[in-house]
């Protein structure tokens, strides 16, 4: 069996190893992790023929340094709009190439997007905690966060010139500015006219946001006799606002109970192009009834699905 | 008999979860319906059900979207609600060590001072609670515990402390906790366990379940020592 080595060169902050997530722990405090942009990760496994459920690196706009030392193995590079530099030249994200020892992967942030994806055809060695790589970022458990000077290996590593170039970059992997969702479950500790705010006007979001969520700007949307509500669970896409009205949209890390009251969930469908939103981008919420969020995911599942379709056989 | 929780309110979550909510205050009888309902639920799950997650009043329940919807998954936990289910299997008694040697227990003095009481009548109330599991969250294996007697509760502190070491084992209000991280917090910490809520053992990840009973046992430094 043939491997592949890599040194990590340089590691920007929140860059971790991911696969699909731990879903079915948050009764113990557990979120799903995973990705931030489940879709993206997806691709880049598909684009390899790799089996969901397989490790990766998630890739933040820190930037990351990779140096090939032993083997050669085929990549998928998928995600926001990232450049990768390699002795070959630039290279835009929605590529898949193959380093070979000797070769210096260099992933920064390009024109858009906020976290990448990389990709091995073959197996990432990695921890597992709880059945799963996915790190969770608070506690570093899991795959872990990478740091400079740590040795991945790639087992099974296989190279594959016949998959390199480009695959075609979807419309909805773009950064997305208008969040659906559905109100509340707290939306009662909210004013009418706030709510009216709430789903009127243009927010901004701002540098304060890591894998737990994303803080945003706008008017102020405070709770109204909110202090005091006993911690209630909180699903990924909920918007929590604390008592000076500041909203935060919770992601992959999310706590999974909080007292704060939560006006909103977005759909779990517009998370994975909203994180690749960029600070000071302008966000907007759209409130949907439930039975439309459900026929809204099922017709992008299946939009999903047929893009999919390319990567079979 | 249980007391009779009110109609519980159903409040869907995007296109994924009903959040069931018995109430709007802490209240026993709201706590011992989502236990309820959470254990037939696990007994009897509906099509496309993915997780449920218990807190004080309500219980978060998560499905496939693409396998079923708020109304089915509504309906299924009206009939659970008012099928004969099974009575609640007795809670899980569960034991915690803590050992209070003062380099442990940094704000065993500042909370003596606050209750007035010595530091030793501190740990006796602390050891006398009867404590129940009622809902993990923060972050993972943060079991929150209620049942901290009176005579000891208080506020927490007006700012965190950071760096307070996993194992420590921290008061606010009517809740205690054993940390499972090194963290920052506000609660005040008032000994340290080498009980470990994570416990590493895959067939049963956490010491706790959600409903259980949980006891603190005093222990020496050396039993500390050995056991952590």
């Amino acid at each position: 069996m043939t491997e592949a080595s890599f040194r990590v060169s340089f590691a920007g902050p929140h860059v971790s190893i991911q696969d699909q997530g731990r879903p079915g722990l948050m009764r113990y405090g557990v979120p799903a992790s995973g990705p931030m942009d489940r879709r993206s990760f997806a691709v880049a496994h598909a684009a390899l023929g790799n089996a969901a459920g397989q490790p990766g690196i998630e890739v933040s706009l820190g930037g990351l340094t990779l140096q090939c030392e032993s083997g050669a193995v085929t990549v998928a590079f998928v995600g926001g709009g990232f450049i990768a530099e390699t002795k070959a030249g630039k290279l835009g994200a929605w590529q898949v190439l193959t380093l070979t020892a000797g070769d210096v992967l260099n992933i920064r942030p390009g024109p858009w997007g906020s976290w990448c994806y990389l990709a091995f055809m073959g197996n990432l060695q990695a921890n597992e905690w709880l059945g799963s790589h996915a790190t969770h970022g608070l506690s570093g458990f899991g795959g872990g966060k990478l740091a400079t000077g740590q040795v991945l290996t790639i087992a099974d590593a296989q190279t594959r010139a016949d998959l390199h170039g480009p695959i075609p970059c979807p419309i909805w992997a773009r950064p997305r500015h208008l969040l659906r969702c559905t109100l509340g479950p707290q939306d009662r500790f909210f004013a009418a006219d706030t709510l009216a705010t709430f789903t009127s006007a243009r927010f901004e979001t701002t540098d304060a946001f890591d894998r737990m969520g994303l803080r945003l700007r706008g008017p102020a949307i405070a709770p109204e006799n909110a202090l005091s509500i006993p911690s209630e669970p909180i699903l990924r896409g909920a918007v929590q606002v604390s008592g000076d009205g500041v909203a935060t949209v919770l992601l992959s890390d999310h706590q999974t109970t909080g007292g704060y009251p939560k006006i909103a969930t977005v759909l779990a469908c517009d998370l994975n192009s909203f994180v690749q939103c960029r600070p000071r981008d302008a966000v907007a919420f759209q409130a949907i009834s439930p039975e439309h969020a459900v026929a809204i995911t099922r017709h992008d599942a299946a939009g999903f699905a047929l893009y999919m379709e390319r990567f079979r056989g | 008999m249980q007391p009779t929780p009110q109609a519980p309110l159903f409040r869907p979550c995007a296109e994924r979860a009903v959040l069931v909510e018995f109430g709007t205050t802490l209240d026993p009888g709201a706590h011992n319906a989502v236990l309820q309902l959470d254990q037939a639920l696990t007994d009897t799950p509906c099509a496309g059900f993915v997780e449920s997650v218990p807190a004080f009043i309500n219980l978060l329940v998560v499905f496939d979207p693409l396998l079923t919807d708020h109304p089915s998954v509504t309906a299924h936990l009206r009939h659970l609600l008012t099928a004969e289910t099974a009575p609640r299997a007795q809670p899980a008694q569960r034991e915690v060590q803590v050992c209070y040697d003062a380099d442990l227990s940094p704000d065993l003095p500042a909370v003596a001072q606050a209750c007035g009481l010595t530091p030793d009548a501190v740990i006796n109330a602390h050891l006398a609670g009867d404590y129940a599991v009622f809902l993990y969250g923060f972050a993972p294996g943060y079991a929150y515990l209620g049942g901290v007697p009176e005579v000891i509760r208080l506020d927490r502190k007006p700012s965190p402390v950071g760096g307070v070491a996993a194992g420590s084992v921290i008061i606010a209000g009517a809740q205690c906790l054993v940390t499972t991280l090194t963290m920052p917090t506000g609660w005040w910490i008032i000994g340290r366990s080498p009980t470990r809520i994570l416990t590493g053992d895959t067939a049963r990840p956490f010491l706790f379940d959600v409903g259980d009973k949980v006891r603190f046992r005093r222990i020496a430094r050396a039993e500390y020592e050995a056991a952590k």
